[in-house]
């Protein structure tokens, strides 16, 4: 049998120079992965990162596993083919919000629903950044931005609640100023059966600085942020002494030092809820309540690629492993001599 | 009252009806039936967009051709010769193609008052004097099949239903065909369903019986078998052809096969008939859109498939980002186009030539992909088994080129032996000593291909411009035009992998007729009668349109005219004038129709009278 080497994080620093411009969010995304990959147990070469275009997608560059740097948009569509037809390897994709839910929307969504095993690193950053500052599907309503002088009017995708729509099974978010965090969530998603889904709030120091600080700086960010932990009560604050209690369907912010509400009143976090992910999902953007962070959703569900290694079992046992001859000559032939 | 036969060399019949009357399906069996003769044939489905169009209505007609021969058949012929037809719409939309002289057998019972207005006729074309050109038998065909079955006990919707093949056993009795390739198909088609098996058997009977005991039946025709060469036949369609074309492929590479998808019409077939081969090394993925179906298929190849993707002109366009991503990755891909009416949705089930030019140029920056065209329905399997020669031998994206015409219509294929076509197994890097993304075979040009999974070759590949030898991101301005230059030699070069084109007739005289594609029978048909006559005109067919084959300028100088037949305004000309500087001249119809040999035939005079 096999054993896979033991890697360090330097296994996995390509000698490329990185190109983001300095202070980018996109490091702590590359560190963080390149720090947890020894952890993962895959054996490099069964690696693979898939990108589109953006900044995001320059990532496969700084890896080193095998990369594939695609086109705008089809990183999803390009690695679902590459996992369909090799199983076993371990398919990274690469994307940013322009990228993945923009005019990757629809692959992304399929992805999702399929659940082709695909681990979806979403780096977003509400900008366009490479094109050098237009919009995104997940920029907020209002931004001026450089295609939106007067503001933008379009409503913003909130990629966690698109993503359970789109039926993936697993579902998270994490900071690119947490990289403990941020490990945390990537090895879940390397151990997820299927297409994990791990939105990271990404800062463009460039395009869209500070557009996350509420949640990622040091004195906003623990009475901003609710970290979801599976199993445990939706406590947050400087000094743990806030909580969401459900009212009806609707999150509320509780305090738990007025003696009104314990913690036996709060939201239990379960990844395995759909109903709860949700009502999590939902949260951002609501004002007056945190943000969550952490795994909102992971389930269990079969993967494309078994399904249809099951089918072809099961097709093969029934009828043997097809033969070519024998298929061109089946049925009305006729012989001339 | 005696019948006679008749020894006949070549016959073309279309079945028509409305779409609900089961004329796909009457043709198909009958051309079952006459593969079992020995007959050589060519059939063409003619079908609408629409799955329902109203019933009776000048667009819900749907026709099937079929022209069987003792002799080589290389069209489903111009006009018919024997018009079977359902109701007066079908009548009123084929009556045109149908020979003077021809024969017309009507199901009389559907010529009523509703039919024939919804037909657009004033009276009814059986009863006037209206076609007295030809041979009109007019039958009661839906009586004679309710009086077949009147004691079955079956409902009337489904008694109506049989009553094509009422229609089938009579062309049976007339052409001399066995029924029993059909009786057969019926009892494994309807398993377990009995009375519907003794229904269709039964009718089918009545059907051949009606021609032997009618007396207005007089003269039935015999067609004898065609000498083919040896070997074992079976029927097979153009979309059947290229999905096995796939297969063989994969098998003689070693491979799995990949075929990324979306459905669309005329192509879908192609992924339909994949689908059913899960035990034989083939995984279809039907996408959430065209582009997905490339890319996936990328995706695929880059893993070390063979990837694949089929689609039609629309779809096409939609692919073409992709496609200059796979010439900039080389890495081997099949891209088919079943070419339909354009431009945008155009004429979805109708046939045409015009996405030659979008396969050959249509793509941002230089992106050159090598670009084969199939010429009849068997041709679509050696078209797509050369494609993926070429595309793993010189890791490139090949596009095969079909269309409508030939992807549906179906013609006997001498069955090959697997192991005796080509060995295509591509050589996947394993060792890191001398690795490296973009190093190149000397002869070939073909860059290294390792595969993910391969321990120590871990490399990142791109739709950026690849530095030479490394593959690493270059923007350096001499790199940029080495590597331009060095892929498009690549494709270049393939002409030295091809065979030299060949010429139907002198090599030399007034009259070179070139043509590319389905278009192949038609002007052979046409080129062969004008040299009978003992005009001065040759033949050049072209699969190989990029890169040509490289004798094609050669033979071109030794002509006074040349003449290119497109179903298009004239895009193989294009080509061929700017590559030869030739002045050929062009004949363009495009109606959604394939050429007919005499409108061929009817040009090669003119340019010839012209001189």
């Amino acid at each position: 049998m096999n054993t896979i080497p033991i890697y360090t994080t330097k296994d996995f620093q390509s000698d490329q120079d990185v190109r983001w411009c300095p202070g980018c969010g996109d490091y702590s995304i590359l560190a963080q992965t390149q720090r947890v990959f020894p952890d993962l147990g895959i054996p490099k070469e069964k690696t693979v990162f898939v990108s589109g275009i953006g900044c995001s997608s320059r990532f496969p560059y700084y890896m080193i596993t095998y990369g594939f740097h695609g086109i705008h948009g089809r990183a999803a569509a390009i690695a679902s083919g590459l996992k369909i037809a090799h199983p076993d390897l371990s398919v990274w994709v690469a994307t940013g919000d322009g990228d993945g839910m923009s005019i990757g929307g629809n692959h992304f969504i399929h992805a999702c629903r399929r659940n082709t095993g695909l681990k979806i690193l979403l780096f977003n950053n509400q900008i366009y950044g490479l094109t050098k500052g237009q919009f995104s599907p997940t920029s907020l309503q209002g931004q001026v931005t450089k295609s939106t002088p007067f503001g933008n009017i379009d409503h913003p995708f909130n990629p966690l609640s698109l993503a359970l729509g789109a039926q993936a099974t697993f579902v998270s978010r994490t900071l690119d100023r947490d990289p403990k965090h941020m490990q945390t969530v990537i090895k879940r998603a390397a151990a997820h059966n299927g297409t994990a889904f791990v939105e990271i709030y990404q800062n463009c120091n460039v395009f869209n600085d500070g557009a996350f600080e509420l949640w990622t700086e040091k004195d906003s960010k623990d009475d901003n942020v609710v970290v979801l932990e599976n199993g445990k009560p939706l406590i947050f604050g400087k000094n743990k002494d806030k909580g969401i209690r459900l009212n009806g369907f609707t999150p509320e912010v509780v305090s738990l030092i007025d003696g009104k509400y314990t913690t036996s009143d709060l939201i239990l976090h379960d990844e395995k809820d759909p109903m709860l992910a949700f009502i999590l999902a939902g949260m951002s953007g609501i004002q007056n309540l945190p943000r969550p962070v952490g795994v909102v959703y992971a389930v269990e569900k079969s993967t494309y690629e078994q399904l249809m290694q099951n089918q072809i079992d099961d097709i093969t046992t029934k009828k043997g492993i097809g033969d070519l001859e024998k298929l061109f000559n089946r049925g009305e032939t006729w012989e001339v001599k | 009252m005696a019948k006679i036969t008749k020894n006949i060399d070549e016959v073309t019949i279309r079945f028509a009806g409305d779409s609900g009357d089961g004329m796909q399906l009457t043709g198909g069996q009958f051309t079952t039936a006459t593969a079992f003769v020995g007959n050589d044939l060519a059939t063409m489905p003619d079908y609408p967009a629409e799955i329902r169009a109203p019933a009776g209505s000048l667009a819900g007609v749907s026709s099937f051709q079929i022209n069987f021969g003792a002799t080589e058949i290389r069209t489903p012929g111009d006009q018919s010769d024997c018009l079977v037809v359902m109701n007066p719409a079908a009548l009123k939309v084929y009556l045109k193609k149908l020979r003077e002289g021809g024969s017309i057998i009507a199901n009389a019972d559907n010529f009523n008052e509703k039919n024939l207005r919804l037909a657009a006729y004033e009276s009814n074309p059986l009863q006037n004097d209206s076609l007295g050109r030809y041979q009109v038998y007019s039958v009661e065909i839906s009586k004679l099949t309710q009086n077949a079955l009147k004691d079955l006990n079956l409902s009337p919707k489904i008694v109506d239903r049989t009553k094509n093949f009422f229609a089938l056993g009579l062309t049976y009795w007339m052409y001399n065909r066995p029924m029993e390739p059909t009786l057969k198909w019926i009892k494994e088609k309807f398993a377990g369903k009995e009375d519907i098996i003794e229904a269709n058997t039964r009718v089918l009977k009545a059907g051949h019986a009606y021609g032997e005991t009618t007396e207005i039946f007089t003269v039935r025709f015999e067609v004898a078998p065609a000498q083919l060469p040896p070997g074992r036949y079976r029927s097979i369609t153009g979309n059947e052809a290229t999905a096995w074309g796939l297969m063989a492929a994969a098998k003689r590479a070693n491979l799995e096969l990949f075929l990324g998808s979306y459905p669309i019409t005329p192509a879908s077939e192609i992924l339909q008939e994949l689908s059913k081969y899960k035990n034989y090394g083939v995984k279809t993925f039907q996408a959430e859109d065209e582009i997905a179906g490339i890319t996936s298929a990328i995706g695929a190849s880059y893993g070390g498939a063979l990837g694949a993707t089929n689609t039609s002109g629309p779809g096409l366009a939609l692919k073409t980002e992709a496609m200059g991503l796979a010439v900039m990755l080389e890495l081997p891909l099949i891209i088919i186009d079943v070419q339909r009416g354009g431009p945008s949705t155009g004429l979805p089930t109708k046939t045409e030539q015009a996405d030659l030019l979008q396969a050959v140029y249509g793509r941002n920056g230089e992106a050159p992909i090598p670009v084969f065209a199939a010429c009849s329905p068997t041709d679509c399997f050696d078209t797509t088994f050369e494609a993926a020669r070429i595309a793993l031998k010189y890791m490139t994206p090949v596009i095969v080129l079909t269309d409508g015409y030939i992807a549906n219509g179906a013609e006997p294929w001498l069955i090959p032996r697997i192991s005796e076509l080509p060995d295509l197994s591509p050589t996947f890097v394993t060792n890191l000593e001398g690795f490296a993304p973009y190093k190149r075979d000397p002869q070939t040009l073909a860059r290294m291909w390792a595969i993910p999974g391969t321990p120590g070759l871990e490399h990142r590949i791109g739709g950026l411009e690849k530095e030479n030898i490394t593959g690493n991101i270059s923007y350096d301005p001499d790199n940029h035009h080495l590597m331009i230059t060095t892929r498009a030699e690549k494709i270049n070069n393939i002409t030295n992998d091809i065979p030299p084109a060949k010429l139907v007739g002198d090599e030399s005289g007034d009259l070179l007729v070139v043509s590319w594609g389905s278009t192949y029978g038609a002007v052979h048909n046409a080129v062969e009668t004008k040299r009978n006559e003992g005009l001065s005109v040759s033949h050049l067919h072209l699969k190989y349109i990029n890169p040509l084959q490289k004798n094609i300028g050669e033979i071109l100088k030794n002509f006074k005219q040349i003449l290119v037949p497109e179903i298009n305004l004239g895009q193989l000309i294009k080509i061929l004038r700017d590559k030869y500087l030739v002045d050929a001249v062009g004949f363009n119809l495009v109606r959604g129709l394939p050429f007919s040999a005499v409108e061929i035939e009817n040009k090669i005079d003119e340019m010839i009278k012209r001189g």
